[in-house]
């Protein structure tokens, strides 16, 4: 045991020497969540075509990370941040940590996905929080699958469906959102009372809602979930063998569904400027935007970017998204919290 | 120049101090002061919400009691166990404690899904029970009650108070235990009035070890309690990352950190008085088959219980990672080995096994060599303070991981340490949590070496040095060896201080598990149990390793 003892600290100086970074080289660091993914060879051709080393920083889940970039303004670990959503977005553009970029791809990119017209945060992909439903149980048992969030209350779906607790997940804050968009401020509330009266089942996160919990995803006894427009071409993507057609649907008819749009930016203290900008440019252009539906499970911003085969079959996009303006969101986020667990929890 | 024994205590103590106040307090120092000055400080509008609405009150008795009663429980049914482990050889044992500790390192979303495989609605249990008894509704129905946590809480905790408590227990003198019995004692009475105090100290520590764990439970209570439960780490974690009201949240762990404080002080004051100490000194024969056939349905009764409490959901979830659609199949397996276009991680993903074991090996050295430095200077009763020292160590366990690990992106971003972005983050977070693990592990051992042993080596002409090595380190060598396992697993389980500083290309085993539980699709769901079952088989191989080599390192000494 002894001999063991002696030889700690020469283990821990080779470990040292093990994980220490490579002799400087140009480098630009892009601050993430941790669902952040790229394809290495996308990646690879920004970093051939600028001679820099892109590093990418995941710093847990998309609130953490954005409180983490706004409490070190003052020394910034990067000069990028990819992941700010809408509804983060006021609280991003209240930390004044990002500066103005007008990227010339910003042309591509439909207007209503530029929420800041300052062009400090600039849309890179979208993707619809909805209802999904698993269209084998409906089919063996009978019953007409959900077709707007109407229907949830009703008694033939009685303890169906499970959604996720806003207070602790994000998708599950999207679809507290959709409900504020459909019934309005005043009336959500009497809409989630109507759900609980109906047996609906909440989770503090998604993994647990669609893993733990969903019918068509394990041995669920739920088979509505809260989850994503994209996870049908997810579950084909990512299935065992071949699907000629998906095991879920998602309900995105007007009204049913959240949308959340996710943005980059240049953060103010960088010292990479000009870099950072080519690489805005780079994640709004063709290859990223290309790449991004089979990565991340969202669809692009940019308009030309061609969808993969599996997005084109199996997925949809929500016809008139509720709507809740960042500004609202960020005001009355703690109460519509609150008064919702409240309403569903005590 | 002799230095005196008092300096020479300080100068070791010194090096785990540094890194406490380095890795520790001058980051949470710096989160919580910058935390309370945002949005103009800390307003009486956070006081008034604080103590005005019960919520707060309600959580932090929630937390308190859960805790006390998941402690309560694990001692009740893993004490037994200890006895058997401490008293006992047989067959497989090495295998059986190897296998014990699996539960440590098992991510909570995947404990979750072994346990629903098992007992959740539609779970094998109900399934067995409906189709043999006929039954249209489920028997067990225990998902988001408080039953589920308890349970999943005695899962995570059985194995720490068996290991702790027997390897303890084998080094009391059992003579002491015979001489009571022989003066007429009845084997309860022995247990109570003798063994029992004598097996203070490692219980102390273990259920304060497991109070802490319970009580800062987070991923158990989100997942296995369900919305309706709230602890102080789960509403800080929602008051930082949700509603971004960091005075709030700043104030909530520093009730979490003062409750714990206050707590492991009384427990350190009251483990210094029990001073009484029958040091068997040889710890090799107090082990023995067990004759009668009361003890050997004992010692079965225990390992049945211990089988069906830890091995049967983690065998559920084994089954699950070979069960395709079209029944067994390799497949999530074999995926793990390459890196293609439907590829989560930019690695493949079998590369986190290294850098699990790499970062595991990296927290158990630092975490031992300072733990080790720490448990010596707290073991010597003499000194001052000691009871306030030996709860500061304690406090990084007690620590919200949301506040410490902003506190290391704020704090550690400047020279001279200029950690924030390095991958050496990873080892020394988790060696700051083995770090009063280790201590609590070895003080109890520690304290109960004769100070006579030490004094006639020293009269000998043995340096200090000389007596530490050749008496202090061979008679804790099981305590060590239960140190080290606990700090490898720490490192290898833990997630969340690895999710804030993982790099894309570095993910560890946990990481991995839940990039793959990102997305939906059956290929993920069985690569993430596929995972989970590597990384069950790597930790249990590594601790039966361990366990064979101190056997060997044992016998060698004997030999001489």
């Amino acid at each position: 045991m002894t001999a063991l003892f002696r030889s700690v600290p020469v283990l821990v100086i080779l470990f040292a020497l093990c994980v220490q970074p490579a002799a400087a080289e140009k480098s630009l660091t892009l601050m993430t969540h941790d669902s952040f993914n790229v394809s290495k060879e996308v990646l690879a051709g920004f970093e051939k075509e600028h001679g820099v080393k892109v590093r990418i920083l995941k710093a847990g889940d998309a609130g953490a990370a954005l409180i983490q970039a706004i409490l070190s303004r003052e020394n910034p670990m990067a000069d990028l941040f990819f992941g700010v959503d809408n509804t983060f977005f006021s609280r991003a553009i209240k930390g004044d940590i990002f500066r103005p970029y007008n990227s010339p791809l910003l042309a591509k990119i439909p207007a209503e996905l530029q929420l800041d017209k300052q062009h400090r945060l600039l849309p890179v992909d979208y993707g619809d929080v909805c209802l999904n439903y698993d269209k084998q149980w409906f089919r063996q048992h009978d019953l007409l699958p959900p077709s707007s969030l109407d229907d949830l209350v009703l008694p033939a779906y009685r303890g169906l469906t499970v959604v996720q607790n806003p207070a602790t997940s994000s998708p599950g804050m999207a679809f507290l959102l959709a409900t504020v968009g459909k019934y309005g401020e005043d009336d959500f509330i009497a809409y989630w009372k109507k759900l609980r009266n109906n047996d609906v089942l909440v989770t503090g996160g998604w993994e647990d809602a669609y893993f733990g919990h969903f019918t068509a995803a394990s041995k669920g006894d739920r088979p509505i979930v809260v989850s994503y427009a994209s996870s049908p071409p997810a579950a084909v993507y990512y299935a065992e063998k071949e699907l000629a057609e998906a095991p879920t649907a998602a309900v995105v008819t007007a009204g049913s569904a959240f949308r959340q749009i996710e943005f980059a930016g240049i953060l103010k203290n960088t010292q990479n400027g000009p870099l950072a900008e080519k690489f805005i440019d780079f994640m709004l252009s063709r290859s990223f935007q290309e790449d991004i539906p089979l990565k991340m499970f969202v669809f692009p911003s940019n308009s030309e970017a061609t969808l993969p085969e599996v997005f084109v079959k199996h997925a949809k996009v929500a016809e008139d998204p509720a709507t809740v303006s960042p500004d609202a969101i960020e005001m009355n986020r703690e109460k519509w919290i609150e008064a919702w667990t409240e309403a569903v929890l005590r | 120049m002799v230095l005196r024994r008092p300096v020479i205590r300080w100068l070791l103590f010194s090096l785990p101090l540094l890194f406490l106040a380095v890795f520790y307090f001058f980051p949470l120092s710096r989160i919580i002061g910058l935390s309370l000055s945002q949005d103009g400080g800390l307003q009486t509008t956070v006081l008034q919400k604080l103590f005005g609405s019960g919520t707060y009150g309600k959580i932090l008795w929630f937390s308190i009691w859960q805790a006390a009663l998941s402690t309560i429980l694990t001692l009740v049914f893993a004490l037994p166990g200890a006895y058997v482990f401490a008293k006992y050889s047989f067959r497989g044992k090495a295998v059986f404690q190897a296998l014990m500790t699996v539960p440590f390192v098992m991510p909570t979303v995947v404990t979750a899904a072994a346990f629903r495989a098992l007992l959740g609605q539609n779970g094998l249990v109900n399934h067995w029970s409906m189709s043999m008894f006929g039954l249209s509704e489920p028997v067990i129905d225990i998902d988001q009650t408080i039953v589920f946590f308890l349970l999943a809480h005695i899962f995570y905790n059985y194995t720490l108070v068996v290991r702790m408590v027997s390897s303890f227990w084998s080094t009391i003198d059992h003579k002491v235990v015979a001489a009571a019995r022989m003066l007429g004692a009845s084997p309860m009475a022995a247990f109570r009035t003798v063994t029992l105090p004598l097996l203070m100290p490692a219980i102390g520590s273990a259920a304060l070890l497991v109070f802490t764990f319970c009580f800062t439970s987070f991923g158990v209570i989100l997942i296995l309690g369900g919305p309706r439960f709230s602890t102080l780490e789960v509403e800080i974690y929602r008051q930082t990352v949700q509603l971004f009201n960091l005075p709030m949240a700043a104030t909530l762990a520093i009730i979490q950190l003062v409750f714990n404080f206050l707590l492991m002080w009384l427990h350190a004051r009251l483990a210094k008085r029990t001073k009484v100490s029958f040091f068997a000194g040889d710890v090799s024969n107090t082990q023995s088959d067990p004759e009668s056939a009361a003890k050997r349905s004992f010692a079965f009764f225990n390992l049945s219980f211990m089988i069906l409490l830890l091995a049967t959901p983690l065998i559920a979830l084994i089954i699950r990672s070979f069960s395709g659609e079209d029944g067994f199949t390799l497949l999530y397996y074999t995926t793990l080995f390459t890196r293609d276009d439907t590829s989560l991680l930019m690695v493949e993903p079998i590369a986190s096994v290294k850098n699990s074991i790499l970062f595991g090996f990296g927290a158990m050295s630092i975490a031992l060599s300072l733990g080790l430095l720490a448990a010596t200077f707290l073991s010597d009763n003499s000194g001052k303070n000691i009871a306030f020292w030996d709860a500061v160590i304690m406090l990084p366990l007690a620590t919200s991981a949301v506040t410490l690990g902003f506190g290391y992106i704020v704090a550690l971003n400047k020279p001279p340490v200029n950690l924030r972005d390095s991958l050496l983050l990873v080892p020394l977070a988790h060696a700051l949590v083995a770090f009063p693990f280790v201590v609590r592990c070895l003080l109890p051992s520690l304290r109960q070496i004769p100070a006579d042993l030490r004094e006639a080596a020293t009269l000998l002409g043995a340096s200090p040095f000389r007596v530490w090595r050749l008496i202090d380190i061979p008679l804790l060598r099981k305590a060590i060896l239960v140190a080290a396992i606990f700090a490898f697993a720490i490192s290898m389980g833990e997630f969340g201080a690895s999710a804030f500083v993982a790099r894309p290309h570095t993910p560890t085993m946990p990481v991995a598990i839940f990039r793959f539980l990102s997305h939906p699709g059956s290929l993920n769901y069985g690569q993430a149990m596929a995972m989970s079952t590597i990384l069950m088989v790597v930790t249990c191989i590594s601790f039966w390793l361990a366990e064979k080599l101190e056997a060997r390192l044992a016998d060698t000494r004997y030999v001489k």
